[in-house]
């Protein structure tokens, strides 16, 4: 199934090089529009001033993690059905557990190929069609 | 320190440079090292806790790791600038995580401390347990690099 790939992503990444290594695999899986934001707290701002479509975020960042901007965005009335997409460099059964009862769209383990991230957000977004 | 955690660190990290750096490293025989002093230019060293306590250091040669982050970024870095130091960080939080899942399956429970970063001519390497520590080398064609480990008992 064709899925739209003009979509503007929100990477979430307190380390600049992997938001610049995650903006990297995209480009390679054909996702151009991406925007970027260091914490959980200014990526919660951004959402709310800006259109965005799809979130990326790392789990361990200062200020307000993955896990918790997850829960913002799931209990806000407006940004509640934003599909999403956590990176984290474990895959703790715990860490999936709680994510998925967060209501996370799918997870992603590093390191990941373009291929494999590629793959994760296209099924994400036919399941939302 | 138990040589059965050498493999879970030496695949752990020609999976994420394979993986998100598309090189290949050459892995060379494992070697007990006794003082601090780092072997490359820029390390990234960071403690692991949990059942086994510890720590790991990735050091790279400058020739490697500005392949390593080239690669990784899509563009040329042709100096140890702060882009190169940010990726060191990270490339350690992954092969310490790839490193931990394997371990896990021996039926361990472990989780990691952030990474620090130290460079500079004669640095040194700090692991948790003090030394000695397993280096295990890597050589690649623009220059070597060694992960440096040092694990506990269980506990």
């Amino acid at each position: 199934m064709d899925v739209n790939k003009k979509i503007k992503i929100l990477v979430v990444d307190d380390f600049a090089t992997m938001r610049k290594v995650i903006r990297n695999l995209l480009k390679q899986s054909g996702y151009e529009n991406i925007t970027e934001a260091e914490d959980g707290v200014v990526a919660m701002n951004m959402l709310k001033s800006t259109k965005i479509d799809f979130v990326i975020s790392d789990w361990n960042m200062p200020n307000m993690t993955g896990i918790e901007l997850l829960k913002a965005v799931r209990s806000d009335n407006e940004l509640g059905s934003m599909p999403f997409l956590m990176v984290t460099a474990e895959s703790l059964k715990d860490n999936v557990v709680e994510a998925v009862k967060a209501g996370v769209s799918n997870y992603i383990v590093k390191p990941f190929t373009a291929e494999v991230l590629g793959e994760k957000i296209d099924k994400i977004l036919e399941n939302i069609k | 320190m138990n040589v059965k955690y050498i493999n879970p660190f030496l695949e752990g990290t020609i999976e994420v440079l394979k993986t998100m750096a598309f090189v290949d490293p050459r892995p060379g025989k494992p070697y007990l090292k006794k003082n601090n002093l780092a072997k490359g230019d820029v390390s990234g060293i960071i403690g692991i806790t949990g059942t086994i306590k510890g720590s790991l250091a990735l050091s790279f040669s400058t020739g490697s790791i500005l392949k390593i982050v080239s690669n990784m970024l899509g563009e040329e870095i042709t100096s140890l600038n702060g882009e190169i130091r940010d990726a060191v960080g990270e490339i350690t939080n992954m092969v310490s995580g790839a490193a931990r899942k394997k371990i896990e399956v021996m039926g361990y429970s472990l989780s990691a401390s952030l990474p620090t970063v130290v460079s500079g001519e004669d640095h040194s390497i700090m692991h948790v347990l003090g030394g000695p520590s397993i280096v295990i080398p890597f050589d690649m064609d623009e220059g070597p690099f060694v992960v440096d480990i040092s694990m506990g008992d269980p506990q």
